[in-house]
């Protein structure tokens, strides 16, 4: 069955004429010397490639800073060319912002470039990548051909850092995952949250802690009250000019608890709570049902076990 | 009309009626399993099996996290059930478990782990022998934010090993309604180095001593199992009890 359908995938990959994997990168232009690729606000589909995710580069006076490598080699290869088409300046560090695999599996393409993440996702990546790069294969088919795990050297630290004469601000929080890290660059005033925010397009949860995920959202709002301030590339979905995709994962995140809880407080069992319905505010957005469906699959066992009292 | 063909047409009414539930055999799966008919020896030879609507198997059509998939299991509209098979026909263990409805409505909520897509199936054996198969595909994928959590196994869970924590319903539209977990690591023996080591027996009694249901488990039952059934009429304290493959036994009371 399993290999039916790998070769379905690889059979719709074709289908879609991505014969060429090209993931289309254009850099969009999020402030001076800041620029960002924005990937759909789909699933993983042999047709996308798994290109539903943004990365991003800051050009220091010193040389580029890249911000996540992307699904895959090809993504890779194909962002570093796109970065070189707006800027010639060598590659000086490659970041990844947390361990899922739409953010670090193009790291093969930057060999020679020092690869830099926070404590947790480079044990989360060395335990977990192999893994995520299997299922991406079987998700999204040929476009990740060749791809390997590379783990980041370099452990990052949360504080100021200067790379390239460009001053960052890195923010060592967790919510998401274990370990996420968000990046805020004071020259432009742009903050990468990584996917602590998405913008447009459903919260993903697989690893996720909501209560750590909401205290890192305040975190990052204080930022965007200060002065130089200027812009947001959240992990999924659209830049912003203001705190909108931090607002909007927060209430997601503090519906989607609260869901969790009443069902969990009214008795009903994971497949009851999957059917109910989403508010209309957040139905509207991209991937609401199935990204719903895949966190009560997530979150409701913990949830449960809060209310079930032990018994003797 | 002689009395040998009297009986001749009784006997061929008798064919006639009996035909369609013999048919059920021959019936074309609506779930068109290719292993649907290797299923065959899960039943009694000569059983007569049934595919029937009113055997539902809810369960999310994609699974995300392949080690928590949720079933409901409902042939309560069959009337009087002895026993439901639950089973997945192309998991390497393919039997998931039994439960024999008594006091309670042959009703259940669970979790299983499911190794690749496959149909989910319940056959409910009502008094006249007669099995009634319902089902649904589960397909299981999973990657990138879309991969099942990894919690490892806390290291005290020996201390934890078959505790239970529960609850009843009595009010609003859940009423009659018992939730319940059993810690345990359901391991299937399918991982190498880790023997096969699950709850084998677990029975509920309600406050008038009367059996609701008794569950024989299987390793594909979730780890850390969670059952969702309901009391049935008499309400107070619900007793659950039971033991594993390794004869760890447990007693415990879900207060009202
Ligand atoms: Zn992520």
């Amino acid at each position: 069955m399993k290999r039916w359908l790998s070769g379905f995938l690889v059979l719709l990959a074709g289908a879609a004429g991505a014969a060429d994997f090209d993931y289309g990168l254009k850099a969009q232009r999020v402030a001076d010397g800041v620029h960002a690729f924005i990937g759909k606000t789909e699933d993983f589909t042999p047709a996308n490639g798994g290109n539903i995710v943004n990365t991003g580069f800051i050009v220091a006076p010193g040389g580029i800073i890249v911000i996540d490598s992307g699904p895959s080699r090809r993504y890779g290869e194909q962002m570093r060319r796109a970065i070189a088409a707006v800027d010639q300046r060598p590659l000086v560090l490659v970041i990844n912002t947390h361990h899922h695999p739409d953010h670090f599996l193009g790291n093969q393409a930057f060999a020679g470039v020092p690869l830099a993440a926070l404590p947790g996702t480079i044990k989360g990546i060395g335990e977990e990548g192999n893994a995520f790069a299997e299922n991406l294969f079987r998700l999204t088919g040929d476009w990740m051909q060749g791809t390997e795990v590379v783990v980041p050297g370099q452990a990052l630290r949360a504080g100021h850092q200067e790379t390239a004469g460009r001053r960052l601000r890195l923010l060592a929080l967790a919510g998401h995952t274990e370990a996420d890290l968000a990046i805020y660059d004071e020259t432009s005033g742009v903050l990468f949250t990584g996917d602590l925010g998405f913008f447009e397009r459903a919260p993903t949860t697989p690893h996720a802690d909501v209560g750590r995920w909401l205290a890192a959202l305040d975190a990052l709002e204080a930022i965007t009250r200060e002065p130089g301030f200027r812009a947001i590339v959240p992990g999924h979905g659209p830049v912003a000019r203001d705190a909108a995709p931090l607002r909007q994962t927060r209430a997601w995140l503090n519906w989607l608890q609260m869901a969790l809880r009443r069902s969990a407080e009214e008795g009903l069992d994971m497949n009851e709570t999957m059917a109910r319905a989403i508010p209309a505010e957040f139905a509207v957005l991209p991937l609401s049902a199935s990204e719903y469906r895949r966190s009560v699959g997530h979150l409701f066992p913990g949830v449960e076990q809060e209310i079930l009292e032990p018994a003797r | 009309m002689n009395l040998m063909t009297g009986i001749a047409a009784v006997l061929l009414a008798v064919l006639a009626t009996v035909r369609p539930a013999l048919a059920g055999q021959d019936e074309v799966d609506p779930l068109a399993s290719p292993r649907w008919a290797d299923m065959r020896y899960l039943f009694p030879e000569g059983a007569t099996l049934r595919f029937d609507p009113r055997v539902r198997v809810l369960a999310p059509a994609v699974a995300e996290n392949p080690l928590q998939v949720p079933l409901t299991v409902d042939a309560s509209e069959l009337g009087p059930v002895s026993e439901v098979l639950v089973f997945a026909d192309f998991n390497p263990i393919v039997e998931v478990m039994r439960f024999f409805p008594e006091a309670a409505p042959a009703w259940l909520g669970f979790r299983i782990k499911l190794q690749q897509s496959t149909p989910v199936r319940a056959a409910a054996r009502t008094a006249d022998g007669v099995w009634h198969v319902g089902g649904t595909w589960v397909t299981t994928v999973g990657g990138g934010c879309t991969v099942p959590s990894a919690k490892a196994g806390s290291p005290d869970w020996q201390a934890r090993l078959n505790q239970v924590s529960g609850r009843q319903w009595n009010r609003g539209a859940q009423a009659d309604r018992i939730r319940l977990r059993i810690e345990h690591p359901m391991d299937t023996g399918l991982v190498a180095g880790i023997p096969a080591f699950h709850l084998d027996q677990v029975e509920l009694l309600d406050a008038a001593g009367q059996r609701l249901m008794r569950l024989q488990l299987h390793e594909p039952v979730s780890e850390n199992p969670v059952f969702t059934l309901r009391r049935g009429a008499v309400a107070g304290p619900v007793e659950v009890r039971g033991y594993d493959n390794n004869g760890n036994a447990f007693h415990a009371r879900i207060a009202p």
